[in-house]
């Protein structure tokens, strides 16, 4: 069966060929069973793959053909399968196909079916090209693939000029990344010579030694590029924007798969970065800087679609902290979860969004526990494993996470005293997503109706949110075979009073919603409407003030001098042949007035000049 | 040859005087049927000028040359009338002034 692996990505690949050929001639039932039967097979390739791998437990490379060949840079088109790809390529299959199936129902008012499940085909293959690389050219093939399909989807409404510009900026931030990225995959050829991934991780063990300066130059480059991908600070004001597009396409490329590539390659490069500690402790401080600013961030938006996507950066900014702290398969493990609950809680809002005539804002929905209690029930457990409540796939996760960098150890082998400050930092970054997830949920759920749901999803929707239901609360207990990929993780020895204060941050930060939200009885209006509490509001509601930043900072100096540009020399030489033949055409169309006597006239005054003149020379 | 003989150069100013009064009708008249007959008026002087240069030289071409117009002057009349009543259906006037539809 291992030989058989192409085949994960080929069906979407084609289905996706497929259906941009046929341009929307298709009947919608054959586009539906084509756009999510494919992934569905993928997704079965995917299991009969990973029971073969449990058995056998050995890296598989399959070489399908050489790329490129020059000199002795010969990459090949090639798939290297492990523990860390199984799992990847499960979640993409695994959650992109419920979403999928989900998309079936949800998209079916939208006149540009067909297009939609090309460019959803497109990303999935394009991904699965990203997992399965064997040789970074390869995986950045798949990464610019997911970037182009992130464009499309985010634009996918085009008539409207702000998805257009919101898909503008999600392409060249991630492309100031992507640019970081390539520079680091050059630097690293021209050391290493060769891009193939493990091979590369072995030169640069035995090349370099911890602490050298070039695989730290090389580590910060691929952090560049994971940053921008994934999100994270200073490069993630493009997330919350990319909302504009579908609310699948949300589920699935910014939140379950795509924005966590970057986590991805840091965990499949972490040879290299174990060789750079600084860098490391910076993906770390990154980490929980993102957390922190998207949590409080989260917690003052009133679009649902924002405040889960603000949360997904800070769900993001999890996983970085724990590659920062060397919790490779935490890491992983809360990416897998993550991506059960957080797809979960956008395909729930996507629910809530279809059934309420399009309306995003949290403060006008409401009671709506009792008028749709799948979606209820779905954002429910969603939220719940998102505060990682005890016993929710989202608690083992974040748990082992914060645990590993509480115990952080140095380079020195003894724990650091940057650890529980690490610690310290995320916790309260929990109770903040405890609250603000909480906050969605009082808000939205309870209270009085302001909006009545003119339809109830049908099993096409409900069917995936069930699945990912019992996903995101048995998610905890999958025990991922990720010990032959990373480095041993410590065992984890703490006290009880850390395990305890762990267990019950989530629940002091559920306590608190409820107080604020449902039961009404802490007064936080008085402090918000106070000078203070307001300009702090507004600051938090904006994002920290970061795109205002940007704007000033960048924008608006490249759109200034661009804008100055316009008036200069070169250009007004070609504005004035431009000028000169519009002058003459507008002549010479006022000669032809359709006036057949003035045209016999002239040709009558024409043949007397001409004869004269003809006269006289002769 | 017997009788008066007109000089040739006297045809020649006749035929240029009728093919003026032509080509004036042709430039200052609106009406289309007057256009036409102008564009007669100048095909028939330029036929005159023919045969009259025909006789002076003594050689049939010019009436040869005269046939030929009266052929093509039949065969354009017949289009131009066509195309006269066309233009009296479309535009309800034989004015060719308000017939400007094909400005550019």
């Amino acid at each position: 069966m291992l030989q058989n692996i192409w085949l994960i990505p080929l069906f979407p690949f084609v289905s996706s060929v497929l259906l941009i050929l046929t341009a929307g001639q298709l009947p919608r039932r054959l586009i539906a069973i084509m756009g999510a039967g494919s992934v569905g097979l993928s997704a079965l390739v995917v299991l009969a793959v990973g029971m073969q791998f449990m058995e056998s437990q050995t890296p598989y490379t399959l070489t399908l053909w050489v790329w490129m060949q020059i000199g002795n840079f010969a990459p090949g088109f090639s798939f290297y399968v492990d523990q860390l790809t199984v799992v990847m390529m499960s979640v993409i299959t695994g959650v992109g196909f419920l979403i999928h199936l989900y998309s079936t129902e949800f998209m079916d008012d939208d006149s540009d079916y067909s297009r939609y499940f090309a460019y959803m085909n497109m990303f999935v293959a394009a991904m699965l090209i990203l997992v399965l690389a064997d040789n970074l050219l390869l995986l950045y093939l798949g990464w610019e693939g997911v970037g182009v399909c992130s464009y499309l989807l985010v634009g996918f409404w085009y008539k409207d000029p702000v998805n257009g510009a919101a898909s503008r900026k999600a392409f060249v931030i991630t492309r100031v990344g992507d640019t970081a990225m390539a520079l680091g995959l050059f630097l690293l050829f021209t050391e290493l010579g060769t891009l193939q991934i493990q091979p590369m991780l072995d030169a640069a063990n035995s090349r370099w030694v911890t602490g050298d300066t070039i695989p730290a130059i090389a580590a910060l480059l691929l952090l560049g590029g994971a940053v921008g991908k994934s999100a994270q600070l200073p490069l993630h004001t493009w997330l919350p924007d990319a909302m504009a597009g579908p609310t699948p396409v949300s589920a699935l490329i910014h939140a379950a798969t795509m924005v966590t590539a970057g986590v991805y390659l840091i965990a499949r490069t972490h040879g290299l970065f174990l060789l750079a500690p600084d860098v490391l402790m910076l993906v770390a401080l990154v980490g929980l800087f993102t957390l922190l600013l998207a949590a409080f961030t989260a917690l003052n938006q009133t679009d649902i679609k924002r405040i889960l996507a603000y949360s997904t950066i800070s769900q993001i900014g999890y996983m970085f902290l724990a590659l920062g702290v060397g919790a490779w398969s935490a890491g992983i493990f809360h990416l897998m979860t993550h991506a059960f609950f957080k797809a979960l809680l956008f395909l729930g809002a996507g629910a809530v969004v279809h059934c309420l005539h399009h309306e995003q804002n949290i403060f006008k929905m409401g009671g709506l526990r009792t008028k749709l209690p799948v979606v209820f029930w779905s954002f429910l457990i969603g939220s719940a494993a998102l505060a990682a409540l005890p016993f929710t796939s989202g608690f083992f996760s974040k748990d082992q996470i914060l645990l590993s960098a509480f115990e952080l150890h140095g380079s020195t082998g003894i724990s650091t005293w940057v650890g529980p400050w690490l610690w310290a930092g995320g916790l309260v970054g929990a109770i903040v997503t405890a609250i603000y997830s909480f906050r969605l949920v009082f808000i939205v759920f309870y209270g009085e109706a302001k909006t009545e749901p003119d339809r109830q999803p049908g099993w096409r929707m409900a069917g995936p949110l069930s699945l990912l239901c019992v996903l995101s609360l048995i998610g905890g207990y999958f025990v991922l075979p990720l010990e032959s990929v990373f480095p041993a993780a410590a065992e984890h020895h703490v006290s009880h009073l850390i395990e305890g204060i762990s267990i019950s941050i989530p629940l002091i930060g559920v306590f608190i919603a409820w107080l604020v939200y449902y039961k009404r009885s802490l007064p936080v209006e008085g402090f918000t409407e106070s000078g203070f509490g307001k300009a702090l509001r507004n600051f938090w509601y904006s994002g920290w003030a970061m795109d205002k930043l940007y704007d000033t900072l960048l924008v608006n100096p490249y759109t200034g001098t661009a804008n100055a540009m316009r008036g200069e020399w070169l250009d007004k030489i070609y504005h004035g042949v431009v000028s000169l033949c519009q002058g003459l055409h507008a002549l010479l169309s006022k000669s032809q007035g359709g006036k057949m006597r003035w045209y016999a006239t002239s040709m009558v005054f024409g043949l007397i000049v001409l004869v004269t003149l003809v006269g006289w020379a002769s | 040859m017997e009788g008066l003989i007109i000089p040739l150069n006297h045809v020649l100013i006749l035929a240029s005087l009728l093919f003026a009064t032509g080509l004036a009708g042709l430039m200052f008249r609106r009406n289309v049927i007057f256009i036409l007959m102008s564009l007669e008026v100048m095909l028939n002087s330029a036929g005159l000028a023919f045969v009259a240069a025909g006789t002076a030289w003594a050689q049939a071409d010019g009436q040869v040359m005269f046939m030929l117009i009266l052929a093509v002057a039949a065969a354009e009349v017949s289009v131009g009338l066509g195309l006269v009543l066309q233009v009296h259906k479309r535009f309800k006037t034989l004015d060719m002034d308000q017939a400007h539809k094909l400005n550019g």
